[in-house]
């Protein structure tokens, strides 16, 4: 447990060093270290799948922001009687977020202990009933397809947007 | 190449040699979803991502023609047809939405699990197709803001 929590440590602090420097290439740089660093967990967690999507995203993420975004000085700073009203309320949230999430994780099981009944159900009889050798595409494409079709949607309208949004009509 | 448009001559010729291994890989990673790690969705930007280093280092117009946007969306759109075609058909083959209609097969073949490798395949190229058209509007959209110069 104790390299996970490290882990998760250099997560926050490199968020942390996203959000309080003053270039922008900076914080991109930062940030792709927050997900370089989850892939690492994934991988301590023993998720290959999401481990190698987690890798291949970020690159490509990485490359989108710093080729397709202008990358400048950071102008989002605020000054005086703004910045102490936002400190003050997103202590207010956090406060309150932190709260209702201890009492919310006071009910949760022991991390991956006791294994769901639905998924050593999936474990058992995964290969049998899919024919599929890698339990995870099993359980995507096969017992959660619903899931699947939904993420598919999700990514279809985002990127029907995303190329309506830049087309070259709605540019004049 | 004669034109000064995109990076050095180092990384164009680098990336002659890459971008068809980096493509194979993403079509390995793809056909073998129901085998090893991965599926679909990491294939996919893989494959996506060869097209995206070739945008980088040949500049935008050399990209275009070995990838057209309008075909990048219009892959995207059948990938997405062809997954839903697969739903579809499991309720008129098997029974219900998205059930297995084909054989199962010997497990770790290739040729196993049913339609899961058809839908890995479906999904290879929505995702592929998808990300990388809106890579190329974002970067044109750029593009034409500076004044329609190409950028370093």
């Amino acid at each position: 447990m104790l390299e996970l929590y490290s882990l998760i440590i250099l997560m926050i602090l490199g968020s942390l060093v996203a959000i309080h420097t003053k270039y922008l290439l900076s914080a991109v740089i930062s940030l792709t270290l927050v997900g370089l660093i989850l892939c690492v967990t994934f991988l301590y967690l023993q998720a290959p799948d999401t481990a190698i999507t987690q890798t291949i995203v970020e690159v490509i993420a990485l490359v989108i922001l710093i080729r397709a975004v202008p990358i400048e000085k950071d102008t989002m700073g605020r000054k005086g009687a703004k910045e102490t009203f936002s400190a003050v309320v997103t202590t207010i949230f956090l406060v309150l977020f932190a709260f209702f999430a201890y009492r919310a994780l006071l009910d949760l099981p022991q991390f991956g202990f006791p294994l769901m009944r639905v998924s050593e159900g999936y474990i058992r009889e995964g290969l049998v009933k899919t024919g599929s050798a890698n339990i995870v595409t099993a359980v995507l494409l096969d017992f959660r397809a619903y899931d699947t079709l939904g993420e598919a949607t999700v990514l279809f309208t985002a990127i029907l947007g995303a190329i309506i949004v830049l087309r070259k009509a709605g540019r004049k | 190449m004669k034109d000064n448009k995109g990076m050095t001559l180092i990384v164009k010729t680098v990336i002659k040699f890459l971008a068809p291994i980096v493509i194979l890989f993403g079509v390995y990673i793809i056909l073998h979803g129901h085998l090893t790690p991965g599926g679909g969705f990491p294939g996919g930007v893989v494959v996506a991502s060869a097209f995206i280093l070739l945008t980088l280092a040949y500049g935008t117009e050399v990209a275009e023609k070995k990838m057209k946007r309008s075909l990048a969306a219009l892959l995207e759109s059948t990938g997405a047809l062809f997954f839903l075609i697969l739903a579809v058909l499991g309720i008129f083959l098997g029974g219900w939405f998205f059930s297995n209609f084909l054989p199962k097969g010997e497990p770790l073949k290739l040729l196993s699990a049913g339609f899961i490798p058809l839908a890995n395949i479906a999904i290879g190229l929505k995702v592929g197709g998808g990300i990388f058209a809106v890579f190329l509007a974002l970067v044109i959209f750029r593009v034409a803001g500076e004044g329609g110069e190409e950028q370093k």
